[in-house]
């Protein structure tokens, strides 16, 4: 009984705060994505010829970051009927996206405009031998540099 | 020293390829952090301890990875790379590898 209780209050905690703290990082994503909208970033390996580029220095971003239990318990469900697990692709976009605006926030201290070769990693870092997905770790990586374009 | 994950140095001709470098380490954090990350996996959100070791410990396999390609006599290390692997709970690996060069300026 006590098990049951236990079980239905976290669904409760994981389901209140989740969405609170998912809806507040989707608000501070958007802001800063305006707010670093002019560094440019490309998977792109060598500059084309005919752009400049000064200064060259290798810039990352990187994020930890966990479903709560509400979304695990659902993703649970999910896994017995199969199809689309929405609740860890928000998870996985909020990171991506987060780790792309450290990235940016780098290079923009850097004085860069460009980050090249952008490359993404993502790695599970779960505590129970990857029997459950809980937290990943999401990496973004390039080079940041000034271009600008000859005449 | 110069790190790139390009393939080029912007400014700069490759004169001589010395080869693979690495830098690598394996960390963990104390079991204080681990207890909160484990709270967090309730409630979810950024485990900005982990994020926290994960940064310092690239830091750390980018230091080792400068430290080799400076034994070999580059100045600069091209196309970097990196890798993650949890080894076992609570620790992971990070890894650092590149191409060693000797750039000269154009």
């Amino acid at each position: 009984m006590s098990n049951l209780v236990l079980f239905l209050l976290l669904l409760v905690l994981g389901y209140s705060f989740g969405r609170y703290a998912e809806q507040r990082h989707y608000r501070s994503i958007i802001r800063r994505e305006k707010e670093y909208s002019d560094v440019v970033l490309t998977t792109v390996r060598r500059p084309a010829p005919g752009v400049e580029l000064t200064g060259s220095e290798l810039v990352a971003g990187s994020v930890v970051i966990s479903v709560d239990y509400f979304k695990r318990f659902l993703a649970g469900l999910r896994n017995l009927i199969g199809g689309r697990m929405t609740s860890y692709e928000t998870l996985l976009d909020r990171g991506r996206r987060e780790a792309i605006l450290r990235m940016k926030q780098q290079a923009k201290a850097r004085g860069a405009n460009m980050v090249f070769n952008v490359k993404m990693e993502t790695a599970s870092i779960s505590k129970d031998g990857g029997s459950a997905l809980g937290s990943v770790e999401i990496l973004a990586y390039g080079t940041a540099t000034t271009v600008t374009i000859r005449e | 020293m110069l790190i790139s994950n390009l393939e080029v140095v912007p400014g700069y001709n490759i004169v001589k390829h010395l080869g693979l470098v690495q830098g690598s380490t394996v960390r963990a954090k104390h079991v204080g952090r681990d207890i909160i990350a484990g709270l967090k996996n309730i409630f979810g959100g950024e485990l900005s301890g982990y994020t926290e070791l994960l940064q310092e410990a690239r830091e750390e396999a980018v230091e080792r990875m400068k430290q080799q390609a400076l034994a070999v006599g580059a100045n600069a290390v091209i196309n970097v790379r990196f890798s993650t692997s949890s080894v076992t709970q609570g620790a992971a690996e990070l890894f650092a590898y590149g191409t060693a060069v000797v750039v000269e300026e154009k």
